[in-house]
């Protein structure tokens, strides 16, 4: 089903990163040693249950936070030597985030959310085209408040999306959400990773979601325990949890 | 410590900085009312102590010379208790190592003792021997400024005659507590002074024996003032009466009651800004506190808490703040108290004056700082309170937006999303906005009556000494002369022109108002002295009829065109009804103005001058000061420059002081609103500044958003501030204004810009140190947190 061809290019990779956090005498080892790509148009989940090591792999992966050793590359780029400006410029660029509690700002709607990143991106679609492809063109001059749980987070996506950026994290995107909403908001994610080629990297605890990706990392203890390729993933209409 | 007692120490802790804040401004409230309050009351007690105890008359009367025999029918008027008879003359005084000549004004002692009224405190020495007439006791201020002790000896011209005399003693007087000379604007103990000497001396250096020129007399209780100086002038009329007055008309009086109004105009206007800004503050954070501890709060009344027990809590919190502010406004209100007093005791001769400002101010202001705190609060926690445990420990509901008129406007304005941010929250919480709003206006205006004091002083100074008074030097003569003065006045040493003029004292009446002025008759071609009209404009003397200042015409209810009527309190004294020609502005005095010749035709006289108005030639001038010395028609000489420097002097000493005092006041309330402000905006928004750096939105563009949320209302706020301060300087100059002294209204360009300015800049650097803590917000975790 996929019309974008995927490649094995690496677009964000990691070379044996680990992440210490001390608190006090305390140190809790959140990644032991994790190297892993993320290669261009493809559709990644990450399985693992709590404590695993997978939002901290995300967040590193996007530039929110810094290894304590080992590196990160965004293609060439050296992402564990940045600066936080230099980061913020990476995000800007090349990320886009979707979080499991929508993050959306509650005094802009729809459009609004979509266009506040749309006014910084280099080259955006414009707000419209965005919430089109996650079908809320009939809701964008909504605020959050009057919007459904799915559909926050459909907004969520479409101000991912708008920037066309080069790779999309989403983390726990469906966990608040019941299974027919988080399934349309599974087709928006998928919709946009075939018509975009955008590289999709997905926190998920839901093992069903996992027949989506082309390929599946499990996390156990910091570490990557398994790597699993999908050679046929299926429509997210036709997960069931 | 119970656990509620400890949540409060742990409470105010944790928003110790906001605290301050509110403290900070509340002070300024408190210290302002100890400050004014204090002040005025140690002021009054000062000199109605001092005025009781040394016999400060009632009422006072001069006349040309009145024999002693009147004085029984004057003792004899219904409600007079005690009379003394004085005279009271002008000489110059001529001081070894001073060039230029010292004037003073000559007041007889009884021959023997002291007097019934206005008994002088000796502070030095010893009253003269009435067997010995050369000696005089001189006013302490003076004395002490030209360094004379008793035993020294100075020269003096009394009545024509140059005298040696000796210096007994020292003395302040209830009378003279703030002491000006003629044509003179501000004290100048060095070039002015007061000389008491006793009466037999007197009266032959003016050749008043058995007579007296000068009248003071004590009411008994009950006396009927205005009756009583309606008979003394009755008694006086055959003997060049100059009018009665009270103790309104007395000069030192006038000044001191001046002072007072002034303290107690500050009193009501400044200390009500800041407790009701420390009101909303309270609200405010408050507010903002308890939403955040709904639950606790639905928890501690779920586990049996009265409700009772839990207002009290939070209240504790508000007394907190209240106790902080009542005492740093106490220590401030102190050392200002005893700043401003020591500042006062330079013009106001009083034997003693300490800041005692009793505990009233204290406990008024204390309570006062209580109560608009603890109202603040009130609100904030009924409202949380009411709320039903189940319902208080449920997460409160989101905030709801909708569209309005500011998002047609944002959008047709093609505002970025994170204008729209700031936008929607102002609109969203407008009461929130207000508070900032009416704080920083409140903030504007407090700077704006700061900076104006310089704006009026500016042109009173330039109304006075470079448009209306052009002089260089004035002379008064000790006897009105024919008008060839004027060429006479030529032949002294380095005078370019001479302009004489006639002053007279006069009652002026319209209706049932009167007043007690100076006309000043002058020649129409003169220009030295010039007249501006309300607008500053110069206008010609009219040829006919009175030109009246401003203020005294506003007194009196007159505009051009009406009839006046002027009655001459010296002979031939008649009254002449006289059309009012033309209203012009004076800043300082109240004198009435016309023609010389109009004047002189009137009285049917040949016209006279007594007094010079000189331009002279700088190079000349110490000849011209030691010529003036020497010259025995001459009793006065006032020399502009030194009036004006004097003046500057004055004014720039207490003037900075009382602005930077000020502009500290103002500033504060900037800084206490909108530091809480921002501070509850960042709390209140730290996940969605977060996201937005997520998004990749830089440092600068997230501080945007909270930074010009507060320069926006700063911004908006300060026409509003405008308007507000333009109110409080007109409150100010009215309650500033005296018979004496008549403030202009004038607001500068300079000013309303220097006011916006400060306060624009003092924002800026309030939200910039909230703007540190943006910074310091961890996104990974801020975003873990949920909406």
């Amino acid at each position: 089903m996929l019309t974008t061809a995927r490649t094995r290019t690496p677009v964000l990779s990691t070379e044996a990163i680990t992440k210490v956090y001390r608190s006090g005498p305390v140190a809790v080892h959140a990644l032991a040693g994790v190297s892993v790509s993320l290669f261009e148009a493809e559709v990644v989940v990450l399985l693992g249950a709590s404590g695993s090591g997978k939002s901290t792999l995300l967040n590193i992966l996007g530039g929110l936070d810094q290894p304590t050793s080992g590196r990160v590359l965004f293609r060439d780029q050296d992402l564990s030597a940045m600066e936080d400006a230099a980061l913020t410029e990476f995000r800007r660029k090349h990320v886009g985030f979707v979080f499991q509690f929508y993050n959306l700002v509650p005094s802009l709607t729809a459009r609004e959310n979509v266009a506040l990143v749309t006014e910084i991106a280099g080259d955006p679609m414009p707000p419209e085209e965005a919430l089109d492809r996650v079908g809320l063109t009939a809701r964008m001059d909504h605020f959050p408040s009057e919007l459904s749980g799915g559909e926050q987070q459909r907004v969520a996506i479409a101000r991912a999306i708008a920037k066309r950026p080069d790779i999309l994290l989403c983390d726990e995107p469906t966990g608040a959400l019941d299974s027919k909403t988080g399934i349309t908001v599974l087709e928006a994610l998928i919709s946009v990773n075939r018509d975009l080629g955008t590289t999709t990297a997905l926190i998920t605890h839901n093992v069903e979601i996992r027949r989506i990706a082309h390929r599946v990392i499990y996390m156990a203890d910091g570490r990557i325990t398994k790597v699993e390729e999908n050679s046929a993933p299926i429509a997210p209409s036709e997960v069931s949890w | 410590m119970r656990a509620l007692d400890r949540k409060v120490l742990r409470d105010l802790r944790g928003i110790w900085a906001q605290c301050l804040a509110i403290a900070l401004v509340l002070a300024c409230g408190v210290m302002v009312m100890v400050l004014s309050t204090g002040t005025q009351r140690s002021l009054t007690e000062t000199r109605d102590t001092f005025y009781e105890r040394h016999r400060f008359a009632d009422v006072f009367a001069g006349a040309t010379r009145a024999p002693r025999g009147l004085l029984s029918e004057i003792a004899a008027i219904d409600g007079v208790a005690q009379v003394e008879a004085r005279i009271v003359f002008t000489a110059m005084v001529d001081l070894e190592g001073m060039v230029e000549p010292a004037s003073a004004r000559v007041i007889s002692l009884p021959a023997l003792g002291g007097p019934a009224l206005n008994l002088p405190l000796l502070r030095a020495g010893r009253l003269p021997d009435p067997l010995q007439p050369d000696e005089v006791a001189l006013s302490e201020p003076f004395a002490q400024a030209n360094g004379l002790r008793p035993g020294d000896r100075f020269r003096a011209v009394l009545n024509g005659r140059l005298r040696d005399l000796v210096v007994t003693g020292h003395l302040l007087s209830p009378e003279y507590i703030y002491t000006l000379g003629p044509a003179a604007m501000m004290p100048d103990d060095r070039h002015y002074g007061l000389i008491w000497m006793r009466e037999p001396a007197a009266a032959a250096a003016t050749d008043l024996d058995g007579a007296f020129n000068d009248l003071a007399l004590s009411l008994s209780r009950g006396a009927h003032q205005a009756a009583v100086i309606a008979a003394i002038d009755r008694l006086l009329a055959p003997y060049g009466g100059t009018g009665a007055y009270g103790r309104d008309r007395q000069m030192s009086h006038v000044f001191i009651e001046g002072e007072l109004s002034q303290l107690g105009a500050m009193a009501r206007v400044l200390p009500p800004i800041f407790l009701i800004v420390s009101a909303f503050l309270v609200n405010m954070v408050l507010g903002r506190l308890i939403a955040l501890e709904r639950r606790q709060i639905g928890l501690l009344k779920a586990i049996g808490y009265p409700i009772r027990s839990i207002v009290i809590h939070y209240l504790k919190m508000t007394i907190g703040i209240g106790f902080a502010g009542t005492l740093i406004g106490w220590g401030m209100g102190w050392w200002l108290g005893h700043q401003m007093t020591a500042l006062y005791t330079e013009y106001f001769r009083f034997p003693w004056l300490d800041y005692t400002p009793g505990a009233a101010p204290m406990v008024i202001s204390g309570a006062a700082a209580m109560g608009a705190v603890v109202l603040g609060a009130l609100r904030a926690v009924l409202a949380a309170v009411r709320l039903a445990p189940a319902v208080a420990m449920a997460p409160p509901a989101p905030p709801v937006y909708r569209r309005g008129w500011a998002d047609a406007l944002g959008h047709a304005l093609g505002l970025r999303q994170t204008t729209m941010m700031i936008v929607r929250s102002l609109t969203r919480w407008p009461g929130r906005a207000a508070v900032t709003l009416f704080g920083v206006a409140g903030s504007v205006a407090v700077l704006i009556v700061s900076f104006v004091t310089f704006d009026i002083i500016d042109l009173v100074m330039e109304d006075i000494f470079d448009r209306t008074n052009r002089q260089h030097a004035t002379v008064i003569l000790h006897q009105p002369v024919k008008e060839r003065a004027e060429l006479d006045a030529l032949s002294l040493p380095g005078v370019l022109h001479a302009e004489g003029v006639h002053v007279a004292p006069v009652r002026i009446r319209h209706g049932q108002a009167s007043k007690l002025v100076s006309l000043t008759a002058q020649d129409p071609g003169a220009d030295l002295t010039r007249l501006l009209d309300p607008d500053g404009t110069r206008i010609p003397l009219p040829d006919s009829g009175v030109a009246l200042p401003e203020s005294l015409a506003d007194h009196l209810g007159l505009v051009p065109g009406e009839t006046v009527q002027i009655e001459l309190l010296a002979p031939p004294r008649q009254p002449w009804d006289v059309t009012v020609t033309s209203v012009f502005r004076q800043s300082m005095g109240q004198d009435i103005l016309m023609r010389r010749d109009v004047f002189f035709a009137l009285m049917n006289e040949t016209p006279q001058v007594n007094m010079l108005h000189l331009a002279i030639d700088p190079a000349a001038l110490p000849a011209l000061q030691a010529q003036v010395k020497q010259t025995p028609a001459i009793t006065g000489f006032t020399l502009w420059e030194d009036v004006r420097s004097s003046m500057e002097e004055t004014m720039n000493e207490s003037l900075i002081t009382m602005t930077i005092i000020f502009s500290v006041l103002g500033m504060l309330i900037t800084i206490g609103v909108v530091y809480n402000a921002a501070r509850i905006q960042l709390a209140e928004r730290a996940h969605e500044l977060a996201s937005l750096r997520v998004l990749g939105f830089r440092r600068a563009e997230v501080g945007y958003v909270l930074i010009a949320e507060q320069m926006l209302l700063t911004l908006i706020a300060v026409p509003v501030g405008w308007l507000l301060g333009y109110w409080f300087a007109v409150l100010m100059t009215q309650g500033f204004s005296t018979d004496i002294i008549s403030l202009p209204m004038v607001i500068s360009q300079a000013t309303y810009a220097q006011a916006a300015l400060t306060a624009l800049a003092t924002a800026f650097v309030s939200v910039l140190m909230v703007r540190r803590r943006l910074d310091r917000i961890d996104i990974v975790t801020a975003l873990k947190q949920k909406e």
